[in-house]
């Protein structure tokens, strides 16, 4: 996760809050989170390596397969639920979003935008799919099974009547950065959703 | 000052070596839940590693059903096996005894030299037998609680059990709640379920009809139930497997006989032989009243009882944190059980962390050997260890 994601993410986390973090990965989220805003945190992880990096660290990690559902947490159970670059990964994200929404009072959500112009002129140019250094995988091999666009979300969050209390997104290089500020569908690589009921 | 025999270098690098059994006694008495009340009680433990100056990296194991104090070790060079949870407590192993001062007892009702069924009662100078008192989760807790004191241990740094153990481990967390720092539950549940108590009592029944049971007093009969009490044992030890593994090391393998055609000679399956082995071993060696009184004690165990019924409720009244850990093949304790304590903790607000480690070895896992098993625990229990090492410190 990069610097400015997480400052962006920091600002919409309210202090000792409860937060649910899926797909936790090694825990450097929720601790970070913890040092900064004094929080109680806890992690969901599938991945034996994460798990171990997250019980190293000292955060509370919960082997769970989210694609199997929820349901043993109950409604409003957590301040925050927190998902960064997972949506992608599930089997289905738009049950994932309706399960974050019921067990969080609010919702935090980010992922990488396959409009991107450079995953667009990868696949228009070479013909292929996009391998860059933030979808590193093969088309075969890749985790990511669900890619969509910022169009394609908000989309989403129409038809699921979802509450999109604030957006941010963020771009790596010039002149993407400034760019992506106007036309963030086509330059932010990854889009930052703040999203309640 | 409760150090172990020094380390003999016949033994593997990673081993406690050589330990010896002690017995504490208790003048004290002590208050059972069932309202009846012990005049006095001995308890046999062992301890490895050493208790540091703040005395706070102490470690509790509490054993399962037919486990004792013996958890590490050799008591004689000529030993084959070394103490039943050997994997895991050692010099550098999870539970490391370099770092840890280790803490294993044969809990009363036992059948391993603490207070139980095969020793005297007071009152009449005879065995207790089948008349001693039936027990609580909790009373092995105040039980233990007194031998914390004698050995000087204010606070655990770890109360660790699997199976009956890991509920042992919740109790302590619940009754003493100041004096757990971390509570280590593995293969457990917060409750039996109905198929549980039911295999229970077949065991049970299982003994009480070997005709040498006599009511329970088949001591002062001079005799054993040995039928009734490997039966009980083998019908334990299969809830224990998994159906994977005892096809893959066992499958349909003969020991004996044939099914050629024009032969009539008897055939012996290996599981049969595997099994009769464990049932006819373990009826030598254990009390059949003792093993009554512990699948009653696991039978009636249930966490949130006296606390509404609420195991969110039983939570809120912990102050420690929580390692849980299941096996994907285990369905005595299944990760179904283990999940829901870990969903109590989470809505009671508790530090928890939860790992569903794939093994094919059913319930047995948690004594086994398995590579991501150890690093999930070591992890865990290095972060308790440095922990300890910051409360020494600061003292």
């Amino acid at each position: 996760m990069l610097r400015v994601e997480l400052d962006i993410l920091k600002k919409w986390i309210t202090p000792n809050s409860r937060v649910l973090d899926l797909g936790c990965g090694d825990g450097a989220l929720l601790h970070s989170l913890k040092e900064s805003h004094g929080i109680e945190g806890y992690g969901l992880e599938i991945d034996p390596e994460g798990i171990t990096a997250c019980i190293q660290r000292g955060v509370n990690v919960i082997e769970t397969d989210i694609n199997k559902g929820l349901g043993h947490f109950s409604d409003d159970s957590f301040d925050t639920v927190v998902m960064t670059n997972s949506l992608q990964a599930l089997l289905r994200p738009d049950r994932t979003i309706e399960e974050m929404l019921r067990i969080g009072k609010e919702c935090v959500v980010t992922f990488p935008n396959f409009g991107n112009i450079k995953a667009l002129a990868y696949l228009y140019i070479k013909g292929r799919m996009p391998v860059t250094r933030q979808l590193s995988y093969q088309w075969y091999d890749t985790p990511n099974i669900h890619f969509c666009t910022v169009k394609d979300f908000e989309t989403l969050c129409r038809e699921k009547r979802i509450r999109i209390i604030d957006r941010a997104t963020v771009a790596s290089q010039t002149p993407g950065r400034q760019l992506q500020v106007i036309w963030p569908n086509l330059f932010a690589e990854t889009a930052i959703y703040y999203l309640s009921k | 000052m409760y150090n172990t025999a020094p380390m003999n270098n016949r033994f593997p690098a990673d081993s406690v070596g050589l330990v010896k059994p002690q017995v504490f006694h208790f003048e004290e008495p002590l208050e059972l839940s069932c309202g009846r009340v012990l005049p006095h009680f001995q308890l046999m433990v062992e301890t490895y590693g050493e208790l540091n100056r703040a005395a706070s990296n102490a470690v509790l194991i509490c054993h399962a059903l037919s486990g004792h104090h013996h958890a590490a070790g050799y008591h004689n060079p000529d030993d084959k096996k070394p103490g039943w949870w050997d994997t895991y407590i050692g010099p550098g192993k999870p539970i490391d005894t370099n770092r840890f001062f280790v803490v294993a007892l044969n809990n009363i009702g036992g059948c391993h030299g603490s207070t139980g069924p095969c020793t005297p009662n007071p009152a009449t100078g005879q065995l207790w037998g089948p008349d001693f008192p039936p027990l609580r989760a909790r009373d092995w807790v105040h039980s233990q609680a007194r031998l914390a004191a004698k050995l000087g241990i204010g606070q655990w740094a770890a109360v660790i059990g699997g199976s009956l153990g890991g509920m042992n481990a919740m109790r302590w967390a619940l009754e003493y709640p100041d004096r757990v720092r971390h509570c280590v539950v593995i293969a457990s549940a917060m409750k039996l379920s109905a198929q549980n108590i039911a295999f229970n009592e077949i065991a049970r029944r299982a003994i009480k009809s070997d005709p040498a049971f006599h009511d329970g007093h088949y001591l002062n009969h001079d005799t054993l139930p040995r039928n009734g009490l490997a039966l009980a044992r083998m019908i334990g030890h299969v809830t224990y497997l998994s159906d994977e593994l005892m096809g893959t090391r066992f499958g349909r393998e003969l020991r004996h006989g044939t099914f050629e055609r024009g032969l009539e000679v008897p055939v012996e399956f290996q599981v049969e032989s595997y099994l009769r082995h464990q049932g006819d071993s373990f009826s030598e060696i254990f009390d059949a009243n003792t093993y009554l009184l512990m699948t009653k004690l696991l039978d009636y165990f249930d966490l949130a009882r006296e606390y509404g019924n609420d195991p969110v409720a039983a939570f809120r009244h912990a102050q420690s944190k929580f390692l849980v850990i299941s096996f994907t093949s285990d369905w005595r304790f299944s990760p179904q059980r283990s999940r829901e304590i870990v969903d109590a903790l989470i809505a009671a607000n508790r530090d928890v962390v939860y790992a569903n480690i794939e093994s094919d070895l059913g319930h047995d896992a948690f004594l086994l050997p398995n590579p991501r098993y150890q690093a999930v625990f070591k992890s865990y229990m290095d972060n308790v260890a440095t922990e300890a090492m910051h409360l020494l410190r600061a003292d």
